[in-house]
């Protein structure tokens, strides 16, 4: 499978590759200086292989339903990265997107109308999707052989249910970041932490020179009826700090108490910073304010300088302000959240996974063409903007559109890197989306102590 | 013969008005209090103040609405700063690849069979149990008036199997039929109320003048029933012009209306909320000018039908 990539005409197809590659310099450059008046229109368009769809028949004419919870304007970049399939096989793919989603593809699966293919934004709705409604097929050969190919093994078990794998991944999310201003470090004389020791000696440091409202980080946790997600995010990178990889995975299987002296470690550790009124809420007020603060702009006063610091995932890209310049010496850049040595590269992921309902020649090509790397080089070329990165190893790095989604895939595919998937997303949904979410609040807003909150999410916990 | 029985109700019309403007005459006095006024006035101010705020915001630049309050805007314009833009609103019309003009045709596509239906439905029904007498008659507008109290939730999913069995979901009939279904319970109750306070003695003359049913329901009962109609007509509106769950859940990609568009302007993480206030106030347009322009009727047609005598 050779990956060319061709203008938008594609009567002039360019093989060679310095020319596409300039091309895409080109795609980059345009970005850069921040004119991206419309995304998806101008980006590059990958062409691919189409023989690997051959086998499936002649699909001409046929269609594909695809539902998922990506809408504008992030559905414009995924429609144009099905345009190379489309173009090969002749399927038209209807995409519906919608942010009820996950409430609405239950009840679309109970009344016998699903959606052909589904995006699963987190693998606890195709564990409940499996177990439930026995709705998700298993994933049909040839997806399975792309997923072993240019997936790790770890990314293909959270897509699998009791052995049986069902679901591909399809983007990956890194959310081990500290969003940081590059020139305040360096007008300030400060060095990017490497270790979990140094980060708290900056900490400091900063605060030393607090004025006003500012203070070394700041965070929040407001995200609607998802209220608390953040939250939740900020304890799973710390577990991974401080108590490793193994603990975590007992931790998210219930093998270990939710409030087990090691967890109630990790959230004293995630209080040092997010409870400490000397090094929080930057711009944004008190340590209670964690909780009532958007998490879309709580890393919003690192631009005014009220604030040095904030963790949100690589996601948060895309949320600064219209003109703010994300690059290694733009407005905002971030860092690698450190662990205990510089060595160690405990790293916090997410990712959405591709369950199918009919098993028709075309949704399964379709399935095909989505867990190839082909689909992950056509959607990074989609993507001018950048804010989207994928832990296919068949990623070229050279078609991502930023510095920092670089960064990103280059986190993802070092080896030294031991990826976690979110585990509020794995836990039961009690716990995952209800009593975790609502204890990160409590512990904001109510000054609950870490024994108390991990007391009570462990008693919420399903018992069978 | 005709022209004395047609005269008997005569003396009720004066009657009615009479003891209308007693009323009017009593609620002017009372309203006309000062402190009533005061209260009034403030309950109005309370009441519109957020409305207010939402339209004060749908008008301010992202950055302004992330980070300060809509109440400051006075303050920055008096100090002569640009406080004010259109972009949310262009943002909300224009972004993106799907058309808004699409999802506002559909708003109307489902919203005018989706009252239309209903109200002739039920207009039928209300008749029936008004004025024609058949046995379990009593017992079935009992049946008919309970209805109301199913929670619309719990019927979804069934309702929705049925369609897909029936083969006709993804169509507008799904929407058109679920929310008519929705609406007959309480449109029968309200006409059957306001069609029982037309005066027996009325219809009993139609009927000596030989009028059968139809012509009693069409040339007595229906232009006395307009006001009620309207009422019915305008509330019936809003509530499927505004809904969201029925749209969503029935419908697909090609019936959705403007509400499933609007809730869908905050982007996939919610990162875009500064976009809602606008979406919120073009949708708000249809409706607010049906209310505006029937209001009269809303206000006088509602208590005609729900408060007896």
């Amino acid at each position: 499978m050779t990956i060319r990539m061709a203008s938008k005409r594609r009567a002039v197809a360019l093989a060679a590759t310095g020319a596409s590659l300039a091309l895409v310099l080109a795609a980059c450059a345009d970005t850069n200086d921040g004119g991206g008046e419309d995304g998806g229109g101008e980006a590059t368009q990958a062409t691919i292989d189409c023989a690997a769809y051959e086998e499936f028949g002649d699909l001409e004419g046929t269609e594909v339903n695809v539902y998922t919870t990506i809408v504008e304007p992030e559905a414009e970049t995924q429609t144009a990265s099905y345009k190379p399939f489309e173009d090969c096989t002749g399927v038209t793919i209807n995409y519906e997107g919608s942010r009820e989603m996950e409430a609405q593809l239950p009840v679309r699966v109970q009344a016998g109308n699903p959606p052909d293919i589904a995006i699963l934004p987190q693998p606890g709705l195709l564990q409940t999707l499996v177990n439930d409604y026995d709705a998700v097929l298993p994933a049909p050969k040839q997806v399975e052989a792309n997923v072993d190919e240019g997936w790790s093994a770890e990314w293909k078990e959270y897509g699998t249910v009791d052995g049986t794998f069902y679901a591909a991944p399809l983007g990956s999310n890194v959310k081990s970041y500290v969003w940081y201003s590059p020139s305040m470090f360096a007008d300030a004389g400060y060095e990017v932490p490497t270790t979990w020791d140094e980060l708290m000696e900056l900490t400091a440091t900063i605060a030393e020179g607090n004025e006003g409202a500012t203070r070394p980080w700041c965070a929040g946790i407001e995200s609607g009826d998802a209220t608390g997600w953040p939250g939740t995010d900020w304890i799973e990178d710390v577990v991974l700090r401080t108590a490793g990889p193994d603990v975590y995975d007992q931790w998210y299987t219930h093998e270990i108490p939710f409030n087990d002296p090691q967890i109630v470690d990790a959230f004293d550790t995630a209080g040092e910073i997010l409870k400490n009124p000397d090094y929080v809420n930057g711009g944004l007020g008190g340590v209670d304010s964690i909780a009532t603060a958007t998490w879309t702009d709580a890393g919003y006063p690192i631009l005014d300088g009220n604030c040095w610091m904030h963790r949100a995932a690589n996601f948060y890209q895309t949320q600064w302000p219209e003109g703010t310049e994300v690059g290694p010496d733009g407005d905002v850049y971030a860092f690698y959240l450190p662990a205990q040595t510089a060595d160690e590269k405990p790293t916090l992921v997410a990712g959405e996974f591709i369950g199918a309902f009919t098993d028709r020649p075309e949704v399964q090509a379709f399935q095909t063409y989505l867990s190839s790397a082909d689909w992950a080089n056509a959607k990074a070329l989609a993507t001018p903007a950048g804010g989207w990165v994928s832990a296919n190893k068949g990623l070229d790095p050279d078609n991502l559109a930023t510095d920092f989604d670089r960064l990103s895939a280059e986190i993802l595919a070092d080896p030294a890197t031991v990826a976690r998937f979110d585990a509020s997303d794995l836990m039961p949904a009690a716990v995952g989306t209800d009593s975790f979410w609502n204890g990160m609040v409590e512990w904001f807003a109510s000054d609950e102590s870490s024994q108390q909150v991990t007391d009570t999410i462990e008693d919420s916990w399903p018992k069978n | 013969m005709s022209t004395v029985e047609a005269a008997t109700p005569a003396p009720e019309v004066p009657r009615r008005t009479s003891s209308l403007n007693n009323r009017a005459r009593k609620a002017r006095k009372a309203l006309s209090n000062p402190w009533a006024s005061t209260l009034a006035v403030v309950i109005a101010i309370l009441w519109t103040l957020p409305t207010v705020g939402l339209l004060i915001t749908s008008f301010r630049p992202e950055l302004d609405i992330r980070q300060s309050g809509w109440w400051t805007v006075f303050g920055s314009a008096f100090a002569g700063e640009g406080v004010f833009s259109l972009k949310n609103y262009e943002t909300a019309l224009f972004d993106g690849s799907t058309n808004l003009a699409v999802f506002f045709v559909n708003s109307f596509v489902v919203t005018l069979p989706a009252v239309f239906i209903p109200i002739t439905l039920a207009l039928l029904a209300a008749y029936g149990f008004a004025w024609v007498d058949f046995k379990g008659a009593d017992f079935l507008f009992i049946a008919v008036f309970a209805l109301q109290i199913v929670p619309i939730q719990i019927t979804l999913v069934p309702l929705l199997s049925a369609y897909v069995d029936l083969g006709i979901n993804g169509s507008f009939w799904t929407i058109w039929l679920s929310h008519s279904i929705f609406a007959l319970p309480l449109a029968i109750f309200l006409l059957h109320n306001f069609m029982k306070e037309i005066p027996r003695s009325l219809i009993e003359a139609a009927r000596m003048d030989g009028a059968g049913h139809v012509q009693v329901f069409f040339r007595v009962v229906l232009p006395l029933l307009t006001p009620a109609l309207a009422a019915f007509a305008i509330f019936q509106f809003l509530w499927v012009w505004n809904d969201l769950l029925v749209a969503l859940v029935m419908g697909d990609l090609k019936t959705f209306p403007l509400t499933v568009r609007v809730a869908e302007l905050a982007g996939s993480r919610g990162g875009d909320w500064h976009v809602l206030s606008a979406g919120a106030f073009i949708s708000m347009v249809v409706p607010l000018i049906v209310f505006l322009s029937l209001q009269r009727y809303f206000v006088r047609g509602l208590l005609a039908g729900s408060v007896k005598g």
